[in-house]
């Protein structure tokens, strides 16, 4: 089809609009079995991919689900709803179009899978769990198209692997099946592509005009950023400076701690009293919604927000951007700029606040690299067998099935595609019996096979459970903020970590607001009003973005100047006086900081080798030190350094840096470390393993839950091969191990390892005290720890007296 | 192996590292909560197909400590088994590792909320047991006199250098002891429950496990 149906082209007159150029190709190639829109935001990319939908609706408006809307965010398909709505009405069509999210309503959902419309607008869990119903042939059965929305953000997790495997399902249902992705501008067009499209099917690309080049650069503040921290205070005039001159501004954060502190600074200082909300994932949706309504309606000239606010909900009169923090990855950063500004062809406007000195340095960089149109990105391993193991599990509960057929059906997803039959036959058999060494309680297997060949559920209980637990986004165990008394207003979240480490009196921030922590009741935290000015900081879990590669080596370079004069004086000062003190971190030099603070040993490696990379240094270092007898109790790891704090002074590091030591026992050391164990319980759960504690559940968790540490270390002890040990080293190897990036970093240093035992705190590591994702140690610290404990409990409890 | 000794209504008893009772006058070994065949339980309801080596654990971790105190006499505090019927299933190996336990044993199964029934595993079955001054039972009474008891799973949990460290751990005050669970795949309930808190008295004290056993307040959060 080359031309619009009349209803939609007299829309488009009556609008005076032209179809966009890319807009006009997919609809000329609406028939492709994929294809693929690169465009930058506010470039119609939506309609872009409804065109074809709506066209072929006005030609002929029978019946049944005809195209599925995937999106990565639930308040994306609400707000594509609307934004449909008004062509579709103002065309006078009759095309019905719903949403399903976890947040529909059951009645509703039972009433889309009898009767579905033409158009559904659905996350990938949601469409996840459709198709583990039995009547799921019914439900799709008239399906043409699918538009997967925002897809470069799914195709970096594992959301994106699970969305393709529901897609497999659904082309198998449906073999004529036509799938569209619409992207933001990323690095490599052609691998998402290959996501994208079934196997091997080609996938065509359309790469829209990208527009014009933005206008980004750091915010001047008066004021200069401070030696450490994330809270960026030191901008807050500056920054109200700038919501005051734009229409609406959006200031993003990384983390929702970090949030929640700026936006109550914000407030302290917005004597006009600006209106300016909140947004971030642990806020209770009614407020979020509160906060989105209020935005659409343009009655809000700032949000505060973090990633929650990073995809494609249309904010409409956007003009600034303001980025606080470091931006981590360039690719974000691009598509964060892209938030301001929805009309296409006009030049998007952007700001970086760096919250401390060393972010001084990566914003420049990134700056750079934005400029130079330097994008990047690390291509993604083969698809996880954690979210094959929990799609063998969906199909299960859609009915009896055949390992043959379910086989072929996966590798048509372009991640699976290479998936080996011995590998799928393994996660069939973890799925049916648990995949133990020891065979026990074969009577109570999840999945028996039929006489006649067939797979299905042994106990239909299992049908509801596996439904609860599809997803692959790990929740942290949190629990749910609310005011004190019958019927109190719910505020949010907090993570339960966070939560036990609360005492009555003790305060915090949640929604812009200084609350007291009254205690815990069912599971809910109570809190009262505040007037106090300082509160205690929430460790929400927010985000953390990694630094890429290439941003971490533009900042290695540049500290090779002799001096920076693209740097404020301030940070120029930083890093010189760094190199008095101490030294600066060079390419071929690993420089180590020893120190003491706070009541114990610091050691600071700054091996500039990315987050991951850094973690791992971690685990073998403190791992060696324990060996050494050095006590450490636990690291902290950056892009670019890994901060270790024990009870002992480093004074030796080569027989630390072995590299043939450290990598002839990673195998070991991982094995008993927290990082593994994380890694784990992740996989388990998505795998099925653990189930997710939802809601009222909760209460019964003791019972029906059991540790994934516990789990973890039985496996190992007894079963070290089971499929899930080897996904985990699989899943650490590719994300947090990295170990190539510390053979490279080894290989790139030699035996060039300078050691400076200093007095105090250097510039340069002063940040790494504040970072979050402090992993513990548990060792012999522990027990020295745990002995003064004693000791000072038994001295002030008069006890020690009478038990001699 | 690091033991921490207390006296009790007169018994000389030990804590041992693993959360077993050692009260060496007697030759007895005091167990509680072992939860043997809980991965089987949770399979059986439709879950997921748990790894089956609790069992093995927990009876490598009881023979461990019946060789290092040559004890003659066992009581299990009951919830042995984390459900009725589970001792008629285990694996054959498991069921035989009992056995090996029990021969020339003196063995007492106290029965507990998770497992009422008899068991058909060899052994005396009880509701509770004497021995001396004090009196074995699962759960704790109200009018308790030197008793020694089990089912709530108390652990401890202490703030170091800003760190957070949970254990199992024992519970003693002038008229009870509560022994932490020792099975494998089981975990506990704070000791500033309030539960425990009303149970327990004001100057009461947490032993707890680990590889040097040591006696502190109870911590009430």
């Amino acid at each position: 089809m080359t031309t619009l149906p009349n209803p939609i082209r007299d829309w488009f007159d009556r609008r005076g609009w032209e179809m966009h150029p890319h807009q006009r190709e997919m609809l000329a190639r609406a028939g492709a079995p994929c294809q693929l829109l690169i465009a930058p935001t506010g470039g119609g990319k939506t309609l872009a991919g409804f065109l074809p939908t709506l066209a072929e609706l006005a030609e002929d408006p029978a019946p049944g689900l005809h195209t599925l809307y995937i999106s990565p965010l639930k308040a994306l398909a609400a707000d594509i709803r609307r934004n449909l709505m008004t062509p579709i009405e103002e065309t006078g069509l009759p095309i019905r179009v719903e949403d399903r999210t976890g947040d529909t309503p059951s009645s509703r959902k039972k009433r889309q899978r009898a009767d579905p419309p033409h158009i559904l607008l659905t996350t990938p869990e949601s469409l996840a769990l459709l198709t583990s119903y039995e009547d799921a042939p019914r439900i799709f059965a008239g399906l043409q198209r699918i538009v997967v929305d925002e897809i470069h953000a799914l195709a970096e997790s594992k959301r994106g692997d699970q969305l393709m495997l529901a897609l497999a399902r659904l082309s198998a249902l449906r073999p004529g099946l036509r799938r569209v992705g619409l992207s933001a501008t990323v690095e490599d067009p052609a691998a998402i592509a290959r996501l994208l499209a079934r196997h091997p099917d080609p996938c065509e690309i359309v790469e829209a005009d990208p527009g014009p080049a933005p206008d980004i650069a750091m915010l001047d503040t008066e004021a200069s950023p401070p030696w450490s921290g994330g809270g960026a205070a030191y901008s807050i005039p500056a920054v109200l400076e700038e919501v005051r001159r734009h229409r609406t501004t959006l200031i993003f954060h990384n983390t929702r701690a970090q949030a929640e502190i700026f936006f109550h600074n914000l407030w302290l200082a917005n004597e006009e009293a600006l209106p300016i909300g909140i947004h971030h994932g642990s806020l209770d949706r009614g407020q979020r919604e509160k906060v989105e309504a209020a935005m659409v309606r343009g009655e809000l000239r700032a949000i505060v927000c973090t990633g929650s606010l990073d995809l494609g909900i249309d904010w409409g009169d956007v003009d600034l951007v303001i980025q606080i923090g470091a931006p981590k990855n360039v690719k974000r950063l691009v598509q964060r700029i892209g938030r301001a500004n929805h009309r296409y062809n006009a030049p998007s406007k952007a700001r970086l606040v760096p919250a401390n000195r060393f972010e001084v340095v990566e914003c420049v960089a990134a700056l750079e690299a934005v400029r130079a149109h330097d994008l990047d990105g690390e291509p993604r391993g083969p698809g996880p067998r954690d979210v094959l193991c929990q799609h063998i599990l969906i199909a299960a509960c859609a009915g009896p099935f055949d390992a043959d057929t379910l086989f072929a059906e996966m590798t048509t997803a372009g991640a699976y595609a290479g998936l080996d039959r011995g590998a799928f036959d393994s996660c069939l058999d973890f799925c049916a019996t648990g995949g133990y060494a020891l065979r026990a309680y074969d009577q109570w297997q999840r999945l028996k096979q039929r006489p006649d060949g067939l797979w299905q559920l042994r106990d239909p209980r299992s049908a509801p459970r596996i439904r609860q637990n599809i997803g692959t986004i790990q929740d942290t165990d949190t629990l749910k903020v609310r005011w004190r008394g019958r019927g109190g207003a719910p505020l949010g979240e907090i993570e339960e970590g966070f939560a036990a480490s609360l005492t009555q009196g003790d305060t915090f921030l949640i929604g812009g607001q200084i609350v007291r922590y009254e205690g815990l009741r069912e599971l809910t935290v109570e809190v009262s009003r505040d007037a106090a000015r300082k509160p205690k900081i929430a460790t929400f879990n927010g985000t953390k973005f990694a630094t890429s590669t290439q941003l971490s080596q533009r900042i290695l370079r540049m500290f090779r100047q002799e001096n920076w004069p693209e740097l404020p004086q301030h940070t120029a000062d930083w890093l010189a006086l760094q190199r008095e003190v101490s030294r600066l971190p060079r390419p071929d030099r690993l420089l180590i900081e020893s120190f003491p603070h706070d009541g114990r040993e610091q050691l600071v490696v700054y091996g500039f080798a990315g987050r991951n990379a850094q973690q791992t240094l971690g685990l073998l270092l403190t791992k060696r030190m324990e060996e050494e007898g050095l006590a450490p109790m636990g690291f902290v790891s950056t892009d670019y350094a890994t901060l270790i704090w024990g009870l002992d002074a480093v004074t030796d590091p080569r027989p630390l840096f072995d590299l043939a030591r450290l990598e002839a026992g990673l195998e070991t050391w991982l094995a008993g470390n927290a990082v593994m164990k994380r890694t784990f319980r992740a996989s388990a759960t998505i795998a099925g393993l653990i189930e997710r504690q939802v809601g009222g559940q909760r209460k019964s968790g003791r019972q029906a839950t059991m540790s994934s540490d516990i789990l973890y270390d039985t496996l190992l002890k007894y079963d070290p091969d089971h499929l899930l040990m080897r996904i985990t080293h699989e899943e650490a190897m590719r994300g947090l191990v990295d170990f190539d990036r510390i053979r490279e970093m080894c290989a790139r240093v030699g035996d060039r390892v300078d050691l400076l035992r200093l007095s105090r705190v250097t510039p340069l590591a002063a940040p790494l005290f504040l970072e979050p994702g402090r992993v513990p140690i548990a060792g012999r610290a522990d027990e020295r720890l745990l002995e003064e404990e004693v000791t000072r409990l038994l001295d002030e409890s008069g006890l020690a007296q009478i038990e001699a | 192996m690091n033991t921490q000794g207390f006296r009790f209504h007169g018994a000389a008893l030990r804590a041992l590292p693993s959360g077993a009772l050692h009260w060496p006058d007697e030759a007895l070994l005091v167990v509680s909560d072992l939860h043997l065949g809980k991965a089987a339980r949770l399979s059986a309801r439709g879950g997921a197909a748990l790894p089956p080596y609790e069992t093995r654990e927990t009876l490598l971790r009881l023979e461990a400590d019946l060789s290092a105190t040559a004890a003659r006499r066992v009581i299990c505090l009951g919830d042995s088994f984390d459900a009725p019927g589970l001792d008629a299933v285990l694996p054959a190996a498991d069921r035989e590792a009992i056995a090996r336990l029990q021969a020339g044993r003196d063995w007492t199964w106290i029965a507990g909320n998770h497992d009422p029934a008899p068991v058909t595993l060899g052994g005396t079955q009880a509701a509770e047991a004497w021995l001396g001054p004090l009196v074995f039972r699962h759960i704790a009474t109200d009018d308790a006199r030197g008793e020694v008891s089990g089912h709530y799973h108390p652990k401890a949990r202490l703030r170091l250098r800003g760190r957070l460290l949970s254990r199992a751990c024992f519970l003693l005050d002038d008229r009870r002891l509560i022994l932490p669970a020792y099975g494998a795949y089981t975990g506990g309930l704070r000791t500033d429950d309030r539960t425990l808190c009303a149970l327990m008295a004001e100057d009461a004290r947490a032993i707890l496990t680990g590889p040097s056993p040591a006696m502190i307040p109870m911590p009430r959060g």
